[in-house]
């Protein structure tokens, strides 16, 4: 790891998460929440909100590893993935804003957060939906000659209890694709936690289980992703076939803004916190001899670039009332009675 | 030059999808059992043809058959995607309705999702419950989709090239005993989508069907024919987009108008279509389909749900009386 190149690029992309993330959820204050819950105020980002705060390791050091022409698809909790795969901050924020100038023009919003231009292909409302849509696409780079080319999906530990899930994993084992799925373990689903849930070992046994060799990681420290990512990434990109990688992260917010996780003992949040993935990063980027200042400079960097986005989010126009009548389809459009 | 043959409706989709997997290599199948042909020869030769890339023998996955085909589309493909029955297209039902169907939409044009989902609906002979049901109007609820129903070789062949051609997730539903059914076809006859046919022409009042259900209206149309009443009788082809133009003209002419369908009444397309045309052309409605009961295994109960020629020709003469 070369500190002052790529260590503090990943040092970036972690910072560039956070501030969005919190950025956004001070913009989700107020308003009427996902939860039905009624608060004084209009709150600019509205909907549920799933902030990724203490897993932005993961979407770092994977993604770093990750070109353009490689397929991203994501969870519910997807601005770590969308940004670390190189989205557009400004657009991005223009989007939960519900903005004409947002990615989807407003039509999605935060769960369905998406950078086509950038082979991210979406963000989804529906747990382990991504799964399925994952290896479709790994299949058709594998068809169509895209050597090379692999497609990496991102999930949650709650999402390898749906059918979706071992359905992919042996069509992937199958077919041989280039696909690296990633389980982000953040030990909750929901309001529920993950591991009473769930028979067994959780992501890397049901992988080995299909004969897909899986890695576990300490997803809180982004250098072990990253690299542990290269390997894998490289693997996969070689023609090996799929892969697992398994990284064992934390939830420091609720599952979503609105969620105060009051269901959780406070201590289990106190010693994760301790394992904060951007501090740890900090503190070993100072230890190999990184400026302090060099550090500040990343995170005012990231801070006033989301302030610029909050301000461009703010300016920018609602989507005219007819575009909710595009996009829906061309066979028959206009015919929307 | 016109090629015109004889082919059954599962040979004439063979055909379809030979043709379109000739013109475009984009074009790829897959699902259960595809290699061999399908369980009812729809695909037979294919892989023989084409190749197991590109005719994709699948495990019995059908959120993931689904899933990928999403994800294939969005990649550049055009796949066909089988679901053997409509019956189990439900265990792809997120795939196809929350996936699908949306993704255009909900990501702002930034993805296309151009297959079609082959599901194979209807009555089919003592399968009861779990094998012969017609959901197709869930589908044509459903926005983003486009729901084409053939009830001949020749529209089978035409509306599942354009089904191929037309860019949108499409459900595509041949009935589970017409593959059998032969008839002419020929290539060069395209089918739009969204065209209705008019079978037989008449005053006396409109008759809408589609699918398998045609030849019940047709026997019926010959009984009342016999008794002096000419039906207009339109094979609706599509469910979605429907053609409104060709079936609410036809009923301004007749004042009537009869929706005859296999599925349960209920809820179904036919109260769509006869809600449309009342408040189009105030003309009288009426809708015959299955009474809300699953399809029962002995032929006795089986036949509680069959929409026969004689209940439609007694709905017809009564909405005339
Ligand atoms: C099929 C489905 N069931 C339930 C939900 C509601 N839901 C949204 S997120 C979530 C928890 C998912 O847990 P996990 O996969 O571990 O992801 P995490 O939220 O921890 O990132 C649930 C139950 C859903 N969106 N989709």
């Amino acid at each position: 790891m070369d500190p002052s190149n790529s260590g503090t690029a990943l040092y970036r992309a972690m910072v560039r998460i956070r501030a969005f993330e919190n950025a956004a959820e001070a913009a989700s204050q107020g308003g009427v929440s996902a939860y039905g819950q009624q608060a004084a105020g209009a709150a600019k980002v509205r909907g549920p909100l799933h902030l990724s705060t203490g897993q932005e390791a993961v979407p770092a050091g994977v993604c770093a590893h990750l070109r353009t022409s490689d397929y991203l698809t994501s969870t519910h909790r997807g601005h770590g993935h969308t940004l670390a795969k190189g989205a557009d901050l400004a657009r991005m924020m223009c989007e939960l804003f519900g903005k004409a100038t947002g990615f989807n023009g407003g039509k999605g919003g935060s769960m369905h957060i998406a950078d086509f231009s950038v082979g991210m292909l979406g963000a989804n409302g529906v747990v382990a939906a991504g799964l399925p849509i994952a290896v479709g696409a790994a299949h058709a780079q594998k068809l169509l000659g895209k050597n090379g080319d692999i497609t990496v999906c991102f999930f949650g530990d709650g999402a390898i209890n749906r059918g979706p899930f071992l359905e992919a994993l042996n069509w992937a084992r199958v077919y041989g694709l280039p696909v690296l799925f990633v389980c982000e373990d953040n030990r909750w689903s929901a309001t529920t936690a993950s591991g009473p849930m769930t028979a067994g070992e959780g992501a890397s046994a049901r992988a080995a289980s299909m004969d897909i060799a899986a890695t576990q990681v300490d997803g809180n420290d982004v250098f072990a992703v990253h690299e542990t990512a290269a390997r894998l990434v490289a693997e996969v990109r070689g023609g090996a076939g799929p892969r697992l990688l398994h990284a064992l992260t934390y939830r420091v917010k609720g599952h979503v803004s609105v969620d105060l996780a009051a269901y959780r003992d406070p201590a289990e949040l106190a010693a994760a916190l301790e394992t904060d993935p951007i501090a740890r990063a900090r503190g070993h980027l100072l230890d190999m001899g990184v400026a302090a200042a060099t550090l500040d400079a990343i995170e005012n960097a990231a801070r006033d670039e989301v302030d610029t986005a909050l301000a461009v989010a703010d300016a920018a126009p609602w989507p005219e009332p007819g575009a909710a009548f595009t996009d829906v389809q061309t066979t028959g459009a206009g015919q929307w009675l | 030059m016109a090629v015109t043959t004889t082919l059954s409706y599962s040979e004439a989709a063979v055909l379809a999808i030979q043709r379109e997997m000739e013109a475009d290599a984009r074009v790829v199948v897959l699902g259960e059992d595809v290699g061999r042909g399908g369980i009812f020869g729809q695909y037979k030769g294919l892989q023989q043809a084409f190749g197991a890339e590109r005719v994709i023998d699948t495990p019995i996955s059908e959120a993931a058959i689904m899933g990928a085909g999403v994800g294939m589309a969005l990649a550049g493909l055009r796949p066909v995607v089988e679901m053997r029955v409509v019956d189990f297209a439900l265990c792809g039902m997120d795939e196809l309705v929350n996936q699908a169907a949306k993704n255009r939409f909900m990501f702002g044009g930034q993805g296309r999702v151009p297959l079609v989902a082959r599901m194979p609906g209807g009555i089919w002979d003592a399968s009861a419950a779990q094998h012969s049901q017609s959901l197709e109007a869930w589908f044509a609820h459903l926005p983003g989709v486009v729901v084409v129903s053939p009830s001949t070789p020749q529209d089978n062949y035409g509306l599942l090239r354009a089904a191929l051609a037309c860019g949108d997730p499409v459900v595509y539903i041949e009935h589970k005993t017409l593959w059998g059914l032969r008839g002419e076809v020929d290539e060069d006859i395209a089918v739009p989508l969204g065209k209705a046919r008019r079978m037989r022409e008449g005053n006396a009042l409109t008759l809408v069907s589609w699918s398998r259900q045609m030849q019940a209206c047709a026997a019926a149309c010959d009984a009342l024919a016999a008794e002096g009443i000419a039906v207009d009788l339109i094979d609706l082809r599509t469910l979605w987009p429907w053609d409104r133009e060709t079936v609410l003209a036809s009923c301004a002419r007749t004042g009537r108008l009869l929706v005859a369908h296999e599925a349960v009444q209920a809820a179904g397309f036919g109260a769509e279509i006869a809600a449309s045309a009342a408040e189009a052309t105030g003309c009288r409605v009426a809708r015959l389909g299955a009474p809300r009961i699953p399809v029962g295994y002995a032929p006795v109960l089986e036949a509680q749900s069959r929409v026969g020629a004689e209940a439609i020709a007694a709905a017809a003469r009564k909405l005339l009386g």
